[in-house]
């Protein structure tokens, strides 16, 4: 899950986040509110989880690091 | 007889301070005694600030309220029912409709020259914010069940029912429903008087100077200067730094005074005026409206066209999504051009600033450093002053009077 999800995230945003999963995304610029709605459909049709759009905090998906822990505990 | 009785809009007046820090003395001793909240005591203080502000003179705004509040939680209350066995889209979309029904007649009728004084009220759109988002939150089961009076509560949280800040529900809820600890209180309140005072500054200095004493001279000799003279130009600054300082300053008073009574608002500004960009200047002002946006229009919209693929560029999705978003914005401020034209120019201004970033991204060896993030700064700052100078309102007086 862990590749699909970086390779993901690579796709979108089309940086290279493999080097630093702590990286602060929406503060290096690297993803917005647009970036962030194309990781959550990818994620719901690659991965089978859904995301409600309501559920989603900025705080729980800052990093790679963090995405990956956040879409884990929703599986 | 009763309209004789003044009514006090909040915060509006120094005395409003007085009567606040009066009711909330028993309350925040007890919660520093006991580390409990009060929840009688603090619907007693609501009830009677409410009296306050919608009795009295403004006391058709007073039924205003009442038959609004009994509108939305019968609607809140009957969708949740429905959504517990059932979850049809257009259930889903007639509520939200019936929801909005309200403040959009509010907007509606001035443009007819029509009015009802018994539907309008001062902070009718931030409750119908708040309304909204619990419906959305059934809608996603995020929200699954509540409880009527927390609902009830979280809309009429009175130091903020005027102009927000829009709490969301469930981060209310946690805190209605958990006393902070003692430390913990005592730095809240620190914190809420030192924000109440830099509201003073803000609002009643800063503010009044601006908007009361300057802004008069200014905008009439903008109007004489024309659109293309310095005269504008200064009256455009001024503006746009009185709109800061009042709403800023507003906005401190209604944290502040929430923070005294053990909540924490989110605040509402963030230095806005240092964005060296658009989209960042949206991060950073009326925080709380404009995350109220993304999170329950731009996000939704465009997971709907991204899911759908209704767009094959993904640039055209995201630029629809913008113009969707900030039309909505112009009209909820009022059915008038220039708010309209405000919500395109941001539209515009943002879609822009998208295609500057991916040209960026393009062009790595391009400078970045102190000169330009400054220079980016300076002509965010202008874009931003622009927009406020049609949402002043005052291109209407120099066109069409």
């Amino acid at each position: 899950m862990e590749e699909t999800l970086l390779s993901i995230i690579e796709e979108v945003t089309g940086a290279d986040v493999r080097d630093d999963l702590d990286l602060d995304l929406y503060e290096e610029g690297i993803l917005d509110s647009f970036g962030t709605v194309q990781i959550l459909v990818e994620i719901d049709s690659q991965l089978g989880i859904q995301v409600p759009v309501s559920d989603f905090e900025r705080e729980e998906w800052r990093t790679p690091n963090k995405i990956i822990a956040t879409v884990k505990s929703l599986a | 007889m009763i309209d004789q009785i003044p009514s006090l809009i909040p915060y509006a007046n120094p005395i409003y301070f007085a009567y606040v820090l009066i009711a909330l003395i028993p309350l925040i001793a007890y919660m520093l005694w006991k580390e409990k909240r009060l929840p009688w005591y603090q619907s007693i203080v609501t009830l009677v600030f409410l009296y306050i502000s919608f009795g009295g003179s403004s006391w058709k705004q007073g039924v205003a309220l009442i038959l609004y509040v009994v509108w939305q939680t019968v609607l809140v209350a009957l969708y949740q029912k429905y959504r517990q066995k059932h979850n049809q889209s257009g259930v889903f979309y007639a509520s939200i409709i019936l929801a909005i029904l309200p403040l959009f007649l509010t907007k509606l009728f001035p443009v007819f020259d029509f009015h009802i004084s018994f539907i309008g009220f001062l902070g009718i759109s931030y409750l119908t914010f708040k309304s909204v988002q619990v419906i959305i939150e059934f809608r996603d089961g995020v929200l699954k069940t509540y409880k009527i009076w927390d609902y009830i509560r979280f809309l009429l949280f009175f130091p903020t029912i005027s102009s927000g800040p829009i709490d969301r529900f469930r981060r209310f809820q946690k805190e209605l429903h958990n006393a902070p600890l003692r430390s913990d209180y005592a730095d809240l309140l620190k914190l809420g008087v030192h924000r109440i005072f830099i509201g003073f500054l803000y609002k009643f200095i800063i503010g009044y100077y601006l908007g009361t004493l300057a802004l008069p001279h200014l905008e009439k000799a903008a109007l004489d200067g024309g659109l293309l003279s310095w005269q504008m130009l200064l009256y455009m600054y001024g503006y746009s730094l009185f709109l800061f300082f009042d709403f800023a300053g507003y906005s401190l008073f209604a944290v502040g005074v929430s923070n005294l009574m053990g909540y924490k608002t989110p605040m509402n500004f963030n230095k806005p005026f240092a964005s060296w960009n658009i989209k960042e200047f949206w991060n950073r002002w009326h925080i709380s409206l404009s995350t109220w946006f993304r999170d329950y229009v731009y996000m939704r919209l465009m997971f709907l066209l991204v899911k759908k693929k209704l767009f094959k560029s993904r640039v055209v999705a995201s630029n629809i999504g913008y113009f969707g978003l900030f039309l909505l914005m112009g009209f909820w401020h009022g059915f008038t051009w220039f708010y309209i034209l405000y919500g395109v120019f941001h539209a515009t201004a943002i879609c822009v600033n998208d295609w500057w970033l991916r040209l960026k991204k393009k062009h790595k060896n391009w400078p970045s450093n102190k000169w330009t993030h400054a220079l980016a700064v300076v002509v965010t700052f202008h874009v931003v002053c622009a927009s406020f100078l049609i949402f002043s309102g005052i291109l209407d007086k120099l066109f069409f009077n």
